[in-house]
C-alpha cells in the first residue's frame, strides 16, 4: 500500500490490535503450545473501526472527490451485502448459507470502511450514511440492487461483481489516497475469494444438469444488461484518475472481459448479447428495487434512532 | 453439519453436481466430508468437524468458510467420510485394553544405568 505523508494513517492505528483470544485459557505468547483446530485469533488487518478512529482524529480526511468516490464503492458493497444476507437459511445447503453469508459480511466490512471514510468529509458516521440517506442520495450501480432471483442469478451477479471489484481494488491499492489504498488492500484478498467461489458455481451449474445449465444461461441474460454501467467514466472518475487517486472505470474493462471470458468459455457459455441499461446509479437514479431494500434495511434505525443492543 | 440419517449420494467426488433450487430430494444430498485443519506451521492437522459438499474442490471451500472464519488455520485437508475406516467401539476391550499393565513398554519402568548421560 502506498502512502502519502498528508493522509497516511498513524502507525499506532494500522498496527496490531492486541490479543483478544476468546475462550482459550493459557494461550499467551506465541500460543503454539495450546494451539488447536478451533483457536480463535483476530489477526491484524485494517478494520472499519480504525478508519473511523483516524477520521475522528482528523488524521484521515477525504477530499470532496475521494469522499464521493468512497460513497459509490461503499454503497455498492452495502446494497450487495443487504441482498446477500437474504440467503441466510435459504441457500441450497447450510454450507452455502454460510458461504454467501461470509461474502455478505466481507462486503459489509468494505462498506463500513468506505462509508466511514466518506463521512469524514462532513462528520457523518457510517450509520448516518447507511440509515439516514434517502434513495436518490445513494450512489450504488444498478447491478448491486438487482433481486437475488434463483441461486443461479445470485451467482451470476456475484460473478460479475467480484471480477469487477477485484480489478478495481487491485488498482486502488496504488492510489495516492492512502486510506482508499489501505481499504482496497484489505478488500482485494477477500474479493479474490469471492471470484473463486462464484466461478466454481458458474462451472458447476453450467456443466451440471440440463436444468442447472438453463438456469445459469438465463441468469447471465438477466444480469448482463447491468454490466456496462460499472465501467462508465464520468467527471469525478476523470479528476480522480488524473490525481492518481482512482482508476478510470473503463480501464478495468479489458481485464474484466478477459478473465470472465475465460471462465465463461470453460463453462461453455456465451457472453450474453443483450442491450445495456443506461445506468444512472452514480447520479442517484436507481431501479425500482432500491427503495424496497432501503425500507427494510433502514426501518429499525429510523423507528428507533440511536437504539443499540 | 451432519444430519441424523446417513445420506447416500449419487454424487461422486470430482463430478459437478447441480444444486436443486428447492429442497434437496432424498438421494440427491451432498456427501459428507471430514475436515482437518492445521492451525499453524509445525503442528499436525486436527479433526475439526464435517460438512456437506458436492465434490472435493467445493469441500475445501466450504471447509474454509465453516472452519477457518476466525483465523484458525493455515492448511485444510478434506476427506470423504466414507473413505475413513474406524475402529469398532464395541471391541474396545480386545483392541485397546491389552497394553494396560505392560509397564515395561514405558521408559519409566527401567532404572537408569549409572554413568549414562542425556537421559
Amino acid at each position: 500500500m502506498s502512502t502519502t505523508p498528508e493522509t497516511a494513517l498513524p502507525a499506532e492505528e494500522t498496527a496490531g490490535h492486541g490479543d483478544i483470544n476468546v475462550g482459550v485459557t493459557g494461550a499467551s505468547g506465541s500460543g503454539e503450545a495450546t494451539a488447536s483446530a478451533t483457536r480463535i485469533t483476530p489477526g491484524n488487518a485494517l478494520r472499519p473501526e480504525d478508519i473511523a478512529l483516524a477520521v475522528s482524529r482528523g488524521s484521515a480526511k477525504p477530499s470532496e472527490d475521494a469522499a464521493e468516490f468512497a460513497l459509490r464503492l461503499g454503497d455498492d458493497a452495502l446494497i450487495l451485502a443487504q441482498r446477500l444476507g437474504h440467503w441466510i437459511s435459504r441457500a441450497p445447503e447450510l454450507e452455502e448459507d454460510v458461504a454467501l453469508g461470509n461474502i455478505a459480511l466481507d462486503e459489509l466490512g468494505h462498506a463500513r470502511s468506505f462509508l466511514s471514510y466518506a463521512g469524514g468529509l462532513d462528520g457523518r458516521s457510517e450509520d448516518d450514511l447507511a440509515y439516514f440517506r434517502s434513495e436518490h442520495e445513494f450512489r450504488s450501480a444498478a447491478l448491486f440492487e438487482q433481486p437475488n432471483g434463483d441461486f443461479a442469478v445470485t451467482i451470476a451477479r456475484q460473478f460479475v461483481v467480484s471480477y469487477y471489484q477485484f480489478e478495481l481494488y487491485r488498482r486502488l491499492m496504488s492510489s495516492t489516497d492512502s486510506t482508499l489504498a489501505g481499504i482496497a488492500a484489505k478488500a482485494v484478498k477477500e474479493v479474490d475469494y469471492h471470484r473463486d467461489h462464484s466461478a466454481q458455481w458458474v462451472l458447476r451449474l453450467a456443466l451440471g444438469t440440463d436444468e442447472s445449465r438453463q438456469r445459469m444461461i438465463h441468469a447471465f441474460k438477466v444480469v448482463w444488461p447491468f454490466v456496462d454501467e460499472l465501467f462508465h467514466d464520468d467527471e469525478l472518475t476523470g479528476r480522480l484518475s488524473e490525481a492518481g487517486a482512482a482508476p478510470q472505470p473503463s480501464s478495468l474493462r479489458e481485464d474484466f472481459d478477459r478473465l470472465t471470458g475465460e471462465v465463461l468459455a470453460e463453462a461453455e457459455l456465451e457472453v450474453p448479447n443483450v442491450q445495456p441499461t443506461p445506468g444512472g446509479g452514480r447520479r442517484g437514479l436507481h431501479s425500482e428495487h432500491l427503495g424496497y431494500i432501503l425500507a427494510e434495511m433502514q426501518v429499525l434505525a429510523r423507528e428507533h434512532p440511536g437504539a443499540s443492543w | 453439519m451432519i444430519p441424523n440419517d446417513t445420506p447416500t449420494s449419487q454424487a461422486r467426488p470430482g463430478t459437478p453436481v447441480a444444486v436443486a433450487p428447492t429442497e434437496p430430494q432424498a438421494g440427491n444430498v451432498w456427501p459428507i466430508w471430514e475436515v482437518f485443519v492445521r492451525s499453524s506451521r509445525g503442528l499436525s492437522h486436527v479433526h475439526a468437524g464435517s460438512l456437506h459438499a458436492p465434490d472435493a474442490a467445493m469441500a475445501l471451500r466450504n471447509a474454509r468458510d465453516l472452519y477457518t472464519r476466525r483465523n484458525e488455520g493455515v492448511s485444510i485437508w478434506v476427506v470423504p467420510a466414507d473413505a475413513i475406516a474406524s475402529s469398532d467401539p464395541d471391541s474396545k476391550g480386545s483392541f485397546f485394553e491389552s497394553p494396560q499393565g505392560k509397564d515395561y513398554r514405558h521408559a519409566t519402568y527401567y532404572t537408569k544405568s549409572e554413568g549414562v548421560k542425556h537421559l
